[in-house]
């Protein structure tokens, strides 16, 4: 095991190495001078200067990397053209929002897609079934966006209950201590700034939720109906075990592992890609914070923040792996 | 001689898979609606400029944000943009759009993914494993985001966006071919091939190419629903088609400032058109899976 987990951060390491330097050539290959890129459109010469000379931009592609590498493994990964701050400290920044966004539309995957999955599967072939897998199948063909959209429209502008976007009112405040709204509001006792915190999480969570929660059903049903016809089912029906004991302790335990293998993957890729939700609900988040700077061309912050969402992807990727292993004692590493 | 008989063998052989596949294909009724739903926005898209009421870009700005059909308003049936262009002839037009980015970037991403699956799966060695760590690489991002930093970097717009979507699909498409590739190889009549001396470019092209043709066709299926979300998400981000096109995506870009104004339609409407045209390729896609071969429903 010891020795899995190490090949796995050693994987990590290099697939990290390997992403930089695509993502590195990616932007120089962008037309147009480095030095300018990177220091704004208006930098005078001797900014520009400074900028050729701090990143090397004079010398061979391999020595640029090089040098590249050495300022981010400080930490460094440049500034900002658009807010000229430190890179690393916006995504920090930001981080917290976008993780906390991706929690709770996992929870909410989760709780709607295993308890829907396991009732389709339990009256398979019924009205239920057929309802929920239909459902299944609008969650994965509906444009997010769109899905985003129509919630404001509806909860927001015609039934007034939820507030169409942002993170908190501007009549709330909050202390950051950690960066997660929710946990600072609590930690403070906060309670009026939490509960608000909360409404402005909901919509969002639904929204980016809806395709998890339509795959988790799917895989939740498959599962289901396979553990459901093996032998120990049958035996622990036969020595009259309340049916919900049988379903619950005995079926969906078992059932559980390619769930929770799919729901992991699933909740890497929201972290990163969170982008339109965040945009609908002008989240403060890291999908916003790249598709502003893919808008303004700020390339330090594109190159430091998708390498960051590549980091956390594989990161949450070997800790599934992990809890994969652990909770199911046949496999070993 | 005796090559010719091989020949129409194999002929009767593929007639009667694809005959297979059909007659289950025609007992799953929610394929069929896909196909219906195909069938009919190809239909829409080829004679867009005779169905539609109006121009797509035609801008009347007197006529803005008015409310459609129940409204009373048989003008324009389903209401007005904000520059006053009918939105039912902008969702017609946008079909065309839609599907030809849909296709275009699938056909991108599969000829792409496909030859990196058959050669790697093939070959296998040194050079499967440079394009497995490869596709590895690109499956460390989400696909949105891959495709949002390589649109960065060739630029915005419609041609543009159907490369991005088209490179982020291919390793995905690469591996199913790839696991594909290597069960057909270790088959005995590409056994049989080798041992009669079968160059093996030749092996590759008559034997292995037609062997994983049905995957790479439902695959294919599969993908264009996702490659159409995809695009229509790129054009809401303004990073795909540009203004004015009419485009489902970018239609519902600056939507949600409208709606706070009770302008529900102009968000609604394009929404309803991805959903049912993406429904379709997925509806037709699971039936097509199942009939050609139910032992992808574990890989897709």
């Amino acid at each position: 095991m010891k020795n899995y987990i190490l090949k796995r951060v050693l994987n990590l390491i290099l697939m990290l190495f390997a992403v930089s330097i695509i993502i590195f050539l990616l932007v120089r290959l962008i037309p147009g001078d480095p030095a300018r890129t990177l220091a704004g459109e208006h930098a005078s010469l001797e900014i520009l200067e400074t900028m050729r000379k701090k990143w090397g931009l004079d010398k061979p592609i391999l020595e640029q990397y090089l040098i590249w590498l050495k300022y981010a493994f400080r930490g460094d990964f440049g500034q900002s053209i658009l807010t000229h701050e430190s890179v690393l400290k916006e995504i920090l920044q930001r981080f917290p929002n976008t993780f906390e966004l991706s929690v709770f539309a996992m929870i909410f995957a989760s709780l709607i897609g295993i308890s829907a999955g396991v009732i389709s599967a339990i009256k398979r072939y019924t009205i239920f079934d057929y309802t929920t897998m239909f459902i299944a199948l609008f969650g994965v063909s509906m444009p997010i966006f769109w899905l985003a959209i129509m919630l404001v429209l509806l909860f927001s502008i015609k039934l007034n209950l939820l507030p169409t976007g942002g993170r908190i009112s501007v009549y709330y405040s909050i202390k950051h201590i950690t960066g997660f709204y929710l946990i600072d509001s609590l930690i403070t006792l906060n309670f009026g700034s939490f509960f608000n915190v909360l409404k402005h999480l909901i919509l969002p969570s639904i929204a980016l939720g809806t395709i998890p929660m339509a795959f988790i059903a799917r895989i939740t049903r498959s599962s289901m109906l396979n553990v459901i016809n093996q032998d120990y089912i049958r035996t622990a029906r036969a020595k009259g075990l309340p049916e919900k004991t049988v379903i619950l302790k005995h079926a969906l335990k078992n059932a559980l592992i390619p769930i929770i293998t799919s729901a992991g993957t699933e909740f890497a890729m929201l972290m990163g890609g969170a982008v339109l939700t965040e945009t609908i609900f002008s989240w403060p988040g890291l999908g916003t914070y790249i598709v502003q700077a893919v808008n303004a061309r700020d390339y330090p912050v594109i190159q430091g923040a998708v390498i960051f969402v590549a980091l956390i992807v594989a990161i949450v990727n070997l800790i599934v792996d992990l809890v994969y292993a652990y909770i199911d004692p046949r496999i070993k590493y | 001689m005796e090559e010719e008989t091989l020949e129409n063998e194999e002929l009767v052989i593929s007639e009667s898979f694809f005959g297979e596949s059909f007659r289950a294909l025609r007992k799953n009724k929610s394929a069929l609606i896909g196909l219906a739903i195909i069938i009919i926005l190809i239909f829409v898209a080829i004679f867009a400029h005779l169905i539609s009421p109006y121009s797509p870009i035609k801008q009347d700005l007197y006529n803005n944000l008015k409310p459609g059909f129940w409204a009373g308003n048989f003008k324009n049936f389903l209401g007005t943009d904000e520059f006053g262009r009918d939105l039912l002839s902008r969702i017609i037009y946008g079909a065309r759009v839609s599907l030809s980015v849909g296709v275009i970037a699938v056909i991108i991403g599969i000829f792409l993914g496909s030859l990196i699956g058959i050669f790697s799966g093939f070959y296998g060695g040194t050079l499967d494993n440079i394009l497995m760590r490869i596709t590895d690489i690109m499956f460390a991002l989400p696909s949105i985001l891959l495709a949002i930093v390589i649109v960065s970097v060739l630029g915005r717009g419609l041609s543009k966006a159907m490369i991005a979507i088209g490179i982020t699909y291919s390793p995905q498409i690469a591996r199913v071919v790839r696991s594909e590739t290597i069960m057909v190889k270790n088959t005995e009549f590409i056994e049989a091939a080798k041992a009669i001396g079968a160059p093996k470019l030749r092996i590759l092209r008559v034997h292995v190419l037609p062997n994983v043709l049905s995957v790479i066709i439902v695959y294919t299926t599969l993908s264009i629903g996702s490659a159409i979300l995809d695009a229509a998400a790129l054009g809401f981000l303004g990073l795909g088609a540009q203004p004015p096109t009419a485009e489902w995506g970018a239609m519902l870009a600056n939507s949600n400032h409208y709606i706070t104004g009770g302008y529900w339609w102009v968000a609604t409407f394009p929404g309803i058109a991805i959903l049912i045209s993406v429904l379709g390729f997925n509806l037709f896609g699971d039936g097509l899976r199942d009939a050609i071969d139910p032992r992808l429903r574990k890989k897709m």
